[in-house]
This record gives structure tokens, C-alpha cells and sequence, in this order.
């Protein structure tokens, strides 16, 4: 016998199983999968003021700007105002944007060790919490928000939404296919390993931006 | 070596003590402070509990369903009967791979499977990439004390000295650069390494996919550049649906470390895609027993609730006094003195279910409701109905038990019993030498009891005519 038809066997044996009682677990089974009941949510409302509120307590930083044709510009600003580098690393869905006309250095792709800024869009943002939802497909590689040192991303105001079960549901809704990783993001990377003294950049990003655009 | 003699090491231990008394506490008032700021958190726990107790219920269909799921999203499942099993198993995909490096996010499963002897014996390295679990790694394979915070138990100054030591740089003793010089060295192995071998906190079963909670981003790292992915958990994780991912994640992190959400929630499905720029060409689960098929149905079911938050340690007087490492395995505190004798034998470890005031902190704190003291308290009784008490203590119940039986000779040993304590107490209201049980009075003093047996009150005032 297969260790795995044993390690069943055994959990249905502790069950107490019969043909009958199987049938019935399959069935319960399959109606929680349909039902997909939620727990207890809060007040879905003031979704934007709560995402920021939420985000930049997560120690992520938050801006707006009015259009997608601003960003590039935006994203130039903050960047030189931080004294950080001007080379970035943009994610395929945002490569029609005019990256060069803001005198940013931009490859459009998926990000290595060596890049410093990464930029992405995200599928979701979560204002219950201040989190990105990130789905990675090949228009959106997950390297990107991870292995740059510096993390900006471009969240358009009506993807805002109440909280992780909205986001399934429009997951569910709009992806054709599943993607192999989705990340929830919520701020930089960070640590207390040591004396629980709170520490960024731990081995993702050590600074997360969210450019709020609409 | 026994329970008593760890525990007597740790607390002889001056910098262990002043260590732990650093953080004592802390955790606790993080989660009071999530818990005061989330109206809903009982809501959230009754539903986690429910969640969580639906799921082992028909845990062999759950698990069915999880794994038809993962295989069609071209995922292998294997089973591993044992931690031993589970190692020969990742060896074997390792071996297929070609894999020498294998970088690991934290999984207690791998500390209970001892996965890292295991590599390394076989040839393939391993190296821990959770900033705590790296500093154990590199401090001679130290097993962690905390099931998420694995080296609450050092100083910064520890590290300091073992990061000089190992990394042959100046010592630093300021965090932050401790912990970005971790960062550099561990770099270049995430970009390396052919392997990624992670936990899982939860396995979905309506997606197949394995989802994992990090705040350093190491579990991303660990799951994305390597060509083969390997998830090693316990049989007992799977949940239902991405709903129930939502509920649960409302209380893991509050529960754990106070945060709302971690940084980082992975849900990680399949291997990578075709047009996926990143992700690895393999995905595997390894899906380990060791013990957990036989709670099932069984009085302890309830532990297998557990979602490994570790707030049962954090708010327990006894784990905070004595450290982890004094509880002899992977799991410490509350939730270990019950899985250690489960998992490990009844008779391996004697002490701990009695290592607990069962003050029932870690019981109104379990986000899923795991009746902890009650699970020891029925450990405890196991332990009586197996012969597996010493003797004189078999002997001293056997007596009292007889004694208790025969109400006359009771009531005349009560008598006795109370005349001795109250003259051990010499007029006070403690006593402070037991002088048949001095071991008692070693470490604080006994109340003295009242002048009188209460059946002796009893006879007294009946005989007075109900005055």
C-alpha cells in the first residue's frame, strides 16, 4: 500500500467512516467550496482614505497624481527627491507609458539582483489592511517588487478595495487563469529577529511606494 | 537529559534570564493593543475555530480535494509517513534535480523532520534564510526556542559576536547593521541556490496552492528564484476556500505578533507558467504525518487546530521564565508540552504536561480555541492509567485513596494533618518550612491552614443547635 493510501486510510479509519458517511462528507465538502461563506468583515466604506491610512502605517509612503500619464513624471520626482537612482525597472504592463520623456533610465522586463528600483501596478489594493495585491503573470513578474532595493507602485484608485475577500471575488471574476503566485504586499520588508527591535529591508524591498493615481 | 536538570541550567543561566526578561511580555501587550483596535477579533476567532474544526471533520476528503487541485495545477504531492520519510523524499527530488543548495524559509516541519542533518549528510547544503533561523544555523546548528521568534533567546551583542566570529567582519552591535549584514551574506544565495524549501501556514484546498505569511521576505525569495519548489507541511493545514484564508489571516498575524497583516502573504499555485518571467520549473508538496492522522478523532483532536501562532508561549509564566529550549524539542510553551508527548511518546516526555500552572492564559488566547490546560490535564491522566508515574507518587495516591475511602480514619488523619501545620506555622499565617515536604517551602511558603477541619465546624455546629 501507497504511504499516501495509508496515511487515508488511516485519517478515515480514526473518522470512522463508512461508504455512507464518506458520501456525505463529499457532499458537505463541495457545498462549503460552493457556499464560500465569509467570516466577519468591517464597514466597507471611505475605502481610499482607509487604504492610505492603513498603507502608510504599514511604513509604506503614499502620493497621488490625477493620470496614468503623470507617473512616470511622479515617480522621477520622489525618486530624486529621495536621493535614490534614476534606473528602474518597469513591469510589461506599464511599459507604454513614457519612462525616458520623465529622464528616467527605464528596462522594460523582469527584475535581477542588480536592479535597484523596481515598478509595478498591482491587481488589487486592500484598504482594510494598506496591502497590494501583486498576481504574477507575464505582464507582471513577482521579482519585480521583490529583489529591488526600492519598490513603487502604481495603484489606481478605483482598484481599491474593502478587504481580501473583495479581491478574491474580483480575482475570480477577472483572471482567465490563476496565477502561480499572488503576493500580498503591506510595506517594506522588515524583521525583529533580533531583541524584537523592528528592522526594514530585511531581504525584499527596504521602501515601498504607492503612487495613487485618480 | 531530564526536563528538571534543563530547566534548572536555564535559570542558573544569568544571561539567558536577562535575555528573555528583555522581551518578557512584549508580545503579549502587541497582541492585547491588535486585539483593543479589532472590534471583531471574538467574531473572527469563533469563526477561525469553526474554520478549523470543519476542516478535520472530513479531513480525508479535504485533503483529496487539496491534492487533485495541486496535481492540476501541475503540482506533485508526495506523503511522508514520518520526518525521516520526508527527508529521504526531498533528498530524492533534490538528487533528481541535480540541486546542491537548497535555501529554506522557516518551517518547523523541517526542525521536526531534522531536515538539515539530513541534507547535509546526503550531500546537499542547506542554509537557512529567516534571519533568526540563520543565526541558529550558524551558531553550530542551535535548535530555535520560539516557534516565530527563533532567537528571542539572544542578546544583540550574542550575534554580534557570532557574526564577527563567522562572517569575519567587525563586530557590530547595532541592529539594524547586523541584520543588513545578514541580508548581504544570505543575497547571493537566494541567486544561487537550485532549491527553495518552504513552510506552509495554509493549504487551500479550492485552489491548491500554499499560502505563506514572512515579514523579512525571505519566503518570497525562497518560492520564486529557485528551479524547484519545495512545500513541507503538516497533513493537518489544509483550509477550504480563499474566504477562510481571508478570516484566518484577520487573526494569525494580531495573534502572533500584534501586526494586522504581516508584510508578505504568499499564495503560491503550480510551477511556473508558460510567458511567466519568474517562478520555479518544479513544485512539490510534502505532506508529513508523524502523528497527526492518530489525533484525529481522538480526545486531543482540538491541537490540531493549531495554526502555530505562538501565542500560547508568549503569555505562558512558565515558557517566559525558562526559555524554549528547556521543553527538549521543536515545539516549547503550551501547545509543545501537549504535541511533544503526542508526537514523541507519552513516556519521553513526563514532565511537561505538568510544566504549567494551568493558569489558562494560553487557553484564552489560542485564536482557535484549543483548550490547552484541558489537553494536559488529560495528558496527565494518561500518564496514570498507563503505569507511567514513578512509584512513590502510585504508592502516596493509592494511600490516599484508601484513607479517603474510610471516613472515620479520614476525618482523624485531616485532624492530625492540620494540628501539625498549624504548629509548623508557630502562631503566623505561613509556613515557612514544610517539615515533611521541605521542597515545597523551598521557593515560597504555604498557607497555614484554619484551626479546624471543616468537618469538625460542621460537627460543632450541629451539635450547637443550628446557632
Amino acid at each position: 500500500m501507497s504511504v499516501r493510501d495509508d496515511i487515508l486510510g488511516r485519517l478515515r479509519r480514526q473518522l470512522g467512516r463508512t461508504d455512507s458517511t464518506t458520501l456525505a462528507a463529499r457532499e458537505r465538502v463541495e457545498a462549503t467550496l460552493a457556499l464560500r461563506q465569509t467570516g466577519p468583515r468591517a464597514a466597507a466604506d471611505a475605502l481610499l482614505d482607509r487604504f492610505i491610512e492603513r498603507a502608510r502605517a504599514m511604513i509604506s509612503s503614499v502620493d497621488r497624481c490625477a493620470t496614468e500619464a503623470e507617473v512616470p513624471a511622479h515617480c522621477a520626482d520622489w525618486l530624486r527627491g529621495h536621493g535614490l537612482p534614476t534606473t528602474v525597472v518597469v513591469v510589461p504592463a506599464l511599459a507604454a507609458l513614457d519612462w525616458a520623456g520623465a529622464g528616467l533610465e527605464a528596462r522594460v522586463g523582469a527584475a535581477t539582483g542588480d536592479d535597484l528600483v523596481g515598478v509595478t501596478g498591482c491587481f488589487r489594493a486592500i484598504a482594510e489592511t494598506g496591502t497590494l495585491m501583486l498576481c504574477s503573470g507575464p505582464q507582471s513578474p513577482a521579482v519585480n517588487s521583490l529583489l529591488p532595493e526600492t519598490h513603487i507602485a502604481v495603484v489606481p484608485r478605483q482598484h481599491i478595495v474593502a478587504d481580501m475577500e473583495a479581491a478574491w471575488a474580483e480575482a475570480r471574476r477577472e483572471l482567465s487563469a490563476w496565477p502561480r503566485a499572488v503576493n500580498f504586499v503591506s510595506g517594506p520588508s522588515r524583521t525583529a529577529d533580533i531583541e524584537q527591535t523592528i528592522v526594514l529591508g530585511a531581504h525584499g524591498p527596504y521602501r515601498v511606494h504607492l503612487l495613487i493615481v485618480g | 537529559m531530564h526536563f528538571v536538570s534543563r530547566v534548572r541550567q536555564r535559570l542558573d543561566d544569568p544571561e539567558l534570564q536577562r535575555n528573555l526578561k528583555r522581551t518578557r511580555g512584549r508580545n503579549a501587550a502587541s497582541r492585547a493593543a491588535a486585539v483593543a483596535a479589532f472590534p471583531d477579533f471574538d467574531a473572527v476567532r469563533a469563526r477561525a475555530t469553526e474554520i478549523r474544526a470543519s476542516v478535520l471533520r472530513d479531513l480525508d476528503v479535504w485533503l483529496e480535494r487539496f491534492e487533485q487541485k495541486a496535481i492540476e495545477r501541475g503540482a506533485t504531492v508526495l506523503w511522508a509517513r514520518d520526518g525521516d520519510h520526508a527527508c529521504d523524499l526531498i533528498i530524492d527530488i533534490a538528487r533528481r534535480h541535480g540541486v546542491r543548495t537548497v535555501v529554506k524559509s522557516k518551517s518547523m516541519v523541517s526542525e521536526e523532520a531534522g531536515l538539515n542533518a539530513a541534507l547535509e549528510a546526503a550531500g546537499i547544503r542547506p542554509v537557512e534564510t529567516d534571519l533568526g533561523e540563520y543565526i541558529l544555523q550558524i551558531n553550530d546548528n542551535e535548535p530555535p526556542s520560539h516557534i516565530i521568534m527563533p532567537v528571542i533567546h539572544k542578546s544583540k551583542e550574542q550575534v554580534s559576536e557570532l557574526f564577527a566570529r563567522v562572517h569575519g567582519t567587525a563586530p557590530k552591535t547595532d541592529i539594524e547593521e547586523l541584520t543588513h549584514e545578514a541580508r548581504a551574506v544570505l543575497r547571493p544565495e537566494f541567486l544561487g541556490a537550485d532549491m527553495g524549501l518552504s513552510g506552509g501556514n495554509f493549504l487551500v484546498a479550492e485552489t491548491g496552492s500554499v499560502a505563506i505569511v514572512t515579514n523579512e521576505g525571505n519566503g518570497r525569495l525562497c518560492t520564486t528564484l529557485p528551479r524547484v519548489h519545495v512545500a513541507l507541511t503538516g497533513i493537518e493545514k489544509v483550509i477550504p476556500t480563499l474566504e477562510d484564508l481571508a478570516t484566518l489571516l484577520r487573526i494569525l498575524p494580531r495573534s502572533a505578533t500584534g501586526q494586522a497583516i504581516t508584510n508578505y502573504v504568499s499564495m503560491l499555485t503550480g510551477p511556473k507558467q508558460a510567458g511567466d518571467a519568474d517562478g520555479p520549473e518544479h513544485m512539490y508538496f510534502v505532506l508529513v504525518d508523524g502523528g497527526r492522522a492518530d489525533l484525529l478523532g481522538s480526545e486531543f483532536e482540538a491541537m490540531l487546530r493549531c495554526i502555530r501562532c505562538g501565542a500560547c508561549m508568549n503569555h505562558c509564566p512558565v515558557y517566559q521564565t525558562i526559555g524554549g529550549h528547556s521543553y527538549g524539542w521543536v515545539y516549547p510553551g503550551p501547545m509543545g508540552s501537549v504535541l511533544t508527548p503526542l508526537y514523541q511518546g507519552l513516556d519521553k516526555a513526563m514532565d511537561l504536561p505538568h510544566a504549567a500552572t494551568l493558569c489558562n492564559q494560553c487557553g484564552v488566547v489560542c485564536p482557535v480555541s484549543i483548550p490547552l490546560p484541558e489537553l494536559m490535564r488529560t495528558l496527565r491522566e494518561k500518564q496514570v492509567e498507563r503505569g507511567l508515574r514513578p512509584w512513590s507518587e502510585r504508592i502516596a495516591t493509592k494511600l490516599w485513596a484508601w484513607v479517603a475511602a474510610r471516613p472515620t480514619l479520614y476525618a482523624l488523619g485531616t485532624r492530625v494533618a492540620v494540628r501539625y501545620l498549624r504548629w509548623l506555622a508557630d502562631g503566623r499565617d505561613r509556613i515557612q518550612v514544610m517539615g515533611v515536604a521541605p521542597g515545597w517551602t523551598a521557593q515560597r511558603d504555604f498557607p497555614a491552614p484554619a484551626a479546624k477541619t471543616f468537618r469538625e465546624l460542621y460537627a460543632e455546629r450541629r451539635r450547637g443547635g443550628g446557632q
